[in-house]
């Protein structure tokens, strides 16, 4: 029985994956980064990563998925969470439809109960693709109901961030869910449960200023652009051009903010290792 | 309360003779002593902090500041915390759950400095901080917002069990300028973001977001600022005088279910699927 509802779940996973795929169509794709252009099967084979250069492509949340959890393990959580327009903005529910075509996504964040390398776990991520990943109320909500999932069934925890920061249409209520996510964290850090967090591109804003600086190990895409501020903002604040490679993952892991930066074909295998580390105290 | 426009009420929040958290200082609390450095690598004075007397119990109070004159203003960088400013008040209101004392915050601010060192220092790391651990806080926190509050950098300091705002305050996502120019491109329609925004204390109020309204003189608190400070001072005391019956622990559960029901969808908070 199990490994009916196990291959059905791979299945249907894998599916959803393939819709997210984010290789544009066409038998050549050109990176953005290096300008060379690559095959899109050798692409999608080394999971949206330049095979040139290196650049990390960013990619739907079913697809990151697909990439990090054990096959079969993936189950949904909070699936049918609706996304809201709270302060009644004009054009707001016509923009969220259109994400939603175009992403087949109800809003920016998927969670799952899933396993990856035999332990269970909670797995958030956040979609740059649905109005850049920004964090809406409905997005605070799911998050936050994660956190309550896995702290309730005492899982460790991994938040993929990829947005832009605030949800601009709902105003003071995106901003609440910063300190809603926040505290929802401290919650859960204070049951001694392992949290880890990944910042691929984007993070920057709200979401940088509360859950994804929130890690007990805080790992990222290589690349990622990682801020509070965002570039343009301080160019014009400080009225002169920004450093080469500033804000980058590589430029947090050296100040301070990021345990390490790993590449996409090697997240899967760190986030194995991190979580059996974390199987049981040193003193147990 | 007067009937005004988000956009008037934008203007008076930003009203150069609008009291400071000095001025607040001066007239309600009693032997202040101003506490500096985040004892990790700096001292930002945009942010203010320190012990004083309130109604002659000690208190730590927290804000950010602005400064009066241009002198001022350059040295608190107009307001705009630096990480460092954020980790001090995080210092301060450790201190203050371990000295069991009230903290009360101040707030007018048009959000944290978006600069290179301030990102380089970790900015949005420390705000992050900030709210977790304000959100766990075993002793009474109160937040005034004073004038504007903008962003992340206005709610690092207001994750308290009572939100306040001076009836002109006006609290929101960020600036009304930034958010016509990220929403349209065009900093220039700001008055219709203000209209939209639902930034202001009579709105946040009916939202839930806040949890009072502190009525101000006719015609804003700079015009009758002695007036003013009386009535803050009666807001602030009743409800410092609520919260002192709460245990610690009681405090700290209230605050987290308050933050936990904004923006959540009737009951969807209660149930789990699975």
């Amino acid at each position: 029985m199990n490994s009916i509802f196990a291959k059905r779940r791979a299945r249907l996973l894998a599916m959803k994956a393939i819709r997210d795929n984010y290789v544009p169509s066409g038998r050549l794709v050109s990176c953005p980064h290096c300008g060379q252009e690559s095959e899109r099967k050798a692409v999608a084979q080394g999971l949206s990563v330049c095979p040139k250069c290196g650049y990390h492509f960013p990619i739907g949340a079913y697809y990151r998925l697909s990439t990090i959890l054990d096959p079969g393990s993936f189950r949904e959580l909070h699936e049918k969470l609706p996304a809201g327009d709270p302060l009644s903005f004009p054009g707001y529910r016509e923009k969220l439809s259109a994400a939603q075509r175009k992403t087949g996504l109800t809003e920016a964040a998927i969670t799952a109960a899933g396993a990856i390398g035999g332990c269970k776990c909670v797995v958030g991520v956040l979609d740059s693709r649905f109005l850049m990943g920004s964090m809406s109320a409905a997005v605070g909500e799911k998050i936050t109901l994660a956190i309550e999932y896995a702290a309730k069934n005492k899982l460790p925890l991994v938040l993929f961030a990829a947005s832009g920061g605030a949800r601009m249409q709902e105003g003071i209520l995106s901003l609440m869910q910063m300190a809603k996510t926040s505290a929802a964290l401290a919650r859960f850090s204070a049951k001694g449960l392992l949290y880890i967090s990944v910042l691929t591109e984007p993070t920057t804003g709200g979401v940088t200023a509360s859950f994804a600086s929130l890690g007990d190990i805080i790992l990222a895409e290589p690349g990622a652009l990682i801020g509070f501020a965002g570039p343009r903002v301080i160019q014009q604040t400080i009225g002169q051009t920004l450093p080469e490679g500033f804000q980058r993952a590589e430029f947090q892991e050296k100040h301070g903010f990021v345990d390490a930066v790993v590449p996409r074909t090697e997240m899967r295998d760190t986030l194995s290792q991190l979580l059996r580390l974390h199987q049981r105290g040193g003193l147990s | 309360m007067n009937i005004r426009t988000a956009a008037e009420r934008v203007a008076i929040a930003r009203h150069p003779q609008r009291p400071h958290i000095t001025d607040y200082i001066q007239a309600l609390f009693t032997d202040f002593f101003e506490q500096r450095g985040d004892r990790l690598c700096g001292e930002d004075p945009a942010v203010l902090g320190g012990i004083a007397l309130y109604h002659g119990r000690p208190v730590t109070i927290v804000g950010t500041r602005k400064g009066k004159t241009l002198e001022e203003n350059l040295q608190c960088n107009f307001g705009m915390p630096n990480p460092e400013g954020y980790r001090k008040a995080l210092r301060l209101m450790r201190q203050a759950e371990k000295f069991r004392r009230p903290v009360i915050t101040f707030i007018d601010t048009s959000g944290a400095y978006p600069g290179l060192g301030a990102e380089e220092r970790g900015q949005g790391e420390a705000i992050a901080r900030n709210l977790m651990e304000m959100s766990r806080l075993t002793v009474p926190v109160i937040a005034v917002i004073t004038g504007e509050g903008n962003s992340g950098g206005a709610l690092a300091l207001a994750v308290a069990d009572r939100v306040l705002m001076l009836e002109n305050a006006v609290y929101a996502i960020l600036s009304p300028e930034g958010f016509a120019s990220i929403l349209w491109k065009d900093a220039a329609r700001h008055g219709e973001a203000c209209e939209l925004m639902h930034l202001t204390a009579p709105d946040l109020l009916r939202m839930q977001v806040i949890d009072g309204v502190i009525p101000e003189p006719a015609g804003g608190a700079h015009t009758a600022p002695t007036a003013a400070m009386r009535t803050v001072d009666r807001c602030l005391y009743r409800h410092l005088a609520e919260l002192s019956k709460e245990s610690g622990a009681t405090l700290a559960a209230a605050r987290y279910q308050k933050f936990r029901r904004m923006g959540a969808p009737i009951q969807s908070g209660q149930k789990e699927e699975l």
